[in-house]
């Protein structure tokens, strides 16, 4: 389906009973895999959900006080604590690295390989010094505080637990989005992308598409750290 | 021609996406003074969640495009998330429930 057939389509929920009862592809004029992408990080959304959800229900159920997160995740900065110092530096670490990448994305629609290459590789670097500064705050948490996920020396003893399964899962989401952004940066940068050279595991032709699909992705990371920030750090 | 209209739908102007980019600092900045002046009961809370939900509108409409898509994605995308919405509604009244047999039993001694 080209471009000007979709400007042609009805939009809206007109748009929308017609394109599911077309008998034909529902999501018109989307690439499959960015579809696809889209049915994964819903997904995704909700085991992300299952976590905070249980997060919010137990923090709301126990009768022992929950750890105080501006004291917990406060840095000493010239011997003055500053509440969440550090969480604060990593969500603009994070923020600033989704707009890189919604840029390479950009430059990826215009074929712009050098930019895109740059703003790709950009992305990846925001990324590791996230996950970077993470384990700092883990290790920090583990050996000078002594936090476990069976208990800690604050308060109510889940703590522990949720704190390491909600950020580690969104760690390890960080740290696969990193390699990948590294694989495309060089993919992008080779011009896998212009030539249409075919991948390592499939024999479809290389487009600028995987970009979009990739940044969908690294948004969708960034996303979640919205969330988690506000309920794990703010509350 | 063609290619022309096809630019124009798949790519938009750098500014948007710097616009955008800028609002997230700000509102991050913004939920951060939250905690940094220590705002409590139900004006901390509703700061904390609009400037989330705010934040992740702008990501979803404008970083992720869905502003942009057609009705049939956005659709099946939004639904399911306002489903998670109701599901943590009820996750609240369950664990407000929880607490009260807790502090009851526990420490009350029950009836």
């Amino acid at each position: 389906m080209s471009d000007t057939d979709l400007d042609k389509l009805p939009g809206g929920f007109k748009g929308m009973s017609e394109d599911i009862g077309s008998d034909q592809t529902t999501f018109k004029g989307v690439n499959w895999g960015k579809a696809m992408m889209w049915i994964f990080l819903l997904s995704d959304t909700f085991v992300f959900s299952c976590f905070l959800i249980a997060y919010m229900k137990v923090r709301a159920s126990v009768v022992e006080p929950w750890p105080y997160p501006s004291e917990v995740f406060a840095l000493e900065m010239m011997g003055v604590p500053v509440p969440l110092l550090l969480i604060a530096i990593m969500t603009f670490v994070l923020i600033t690295s989704s707009g890189t990448m919604a840029l390479a994305v950009k430059y990826g629609y215009e074929k712009n390989r050098k930019m895109c290459g740059w703003f790709v590789l950009l992305t990846a670097i925001g990324g590791l010094t996230f996950v970077g500064m993470q384990a700092f705050e883990w290790s920090k948490l583990i050996f000078h505080d002594g936090v476990r996920p069976w208990a800690n020396p604050f308060g109510a003893e889940q703590f522990g637990a949720f704190f390491f399964m909600i950020t580690g899962f969104h760690g390890t989401h960080v740290s696969i989005g990193v390699i990948f952004l590294f694989i495309f940066a060089r993919k992008v940068f080779r011009g896998d992308f212009d030539t249409g050279k075919r991948g390592y595991f499939t024999t479809m032709k290389s487009d600028y598409v995987a970009i979009e699909i990739l940044g969908l992705y690294w948004h969708f990371v960034d996303l979640v750290w919205v969330f988690i920030f506000a309920f794990f750090y703010l509350w | 021609m063609a290619e022309a209209k096809k630019e124009e739908t798949t790519t938009h102007k750098i500014g948007i996406y710097l616009w955008i980019w800028g609002l997230l600092f700000v509102l991050s900045f913004f939920s951060y003074m939250v905690d940094w002046y220590n705002f409590q009961g139900l004006l901390r809370w509703s700061l904390i969640l609009f400037f989330m939900f705010l934040k992740a509108g702008l990501i979803m409409a404008f970083f992720m495009h869905l502003f942009w898509e057609r009705y049939a994605l956005v659709n099946v995308l939004l639904w399911p998330m306002t489903a998670i919405a109701c599901f943590v509604g009820l996750m609240v009244a369950e664990g407000k429930y929880t607490v009260f047999s807790r502090l009851f039993y526990f420490f009350v001694g029950g009836a």
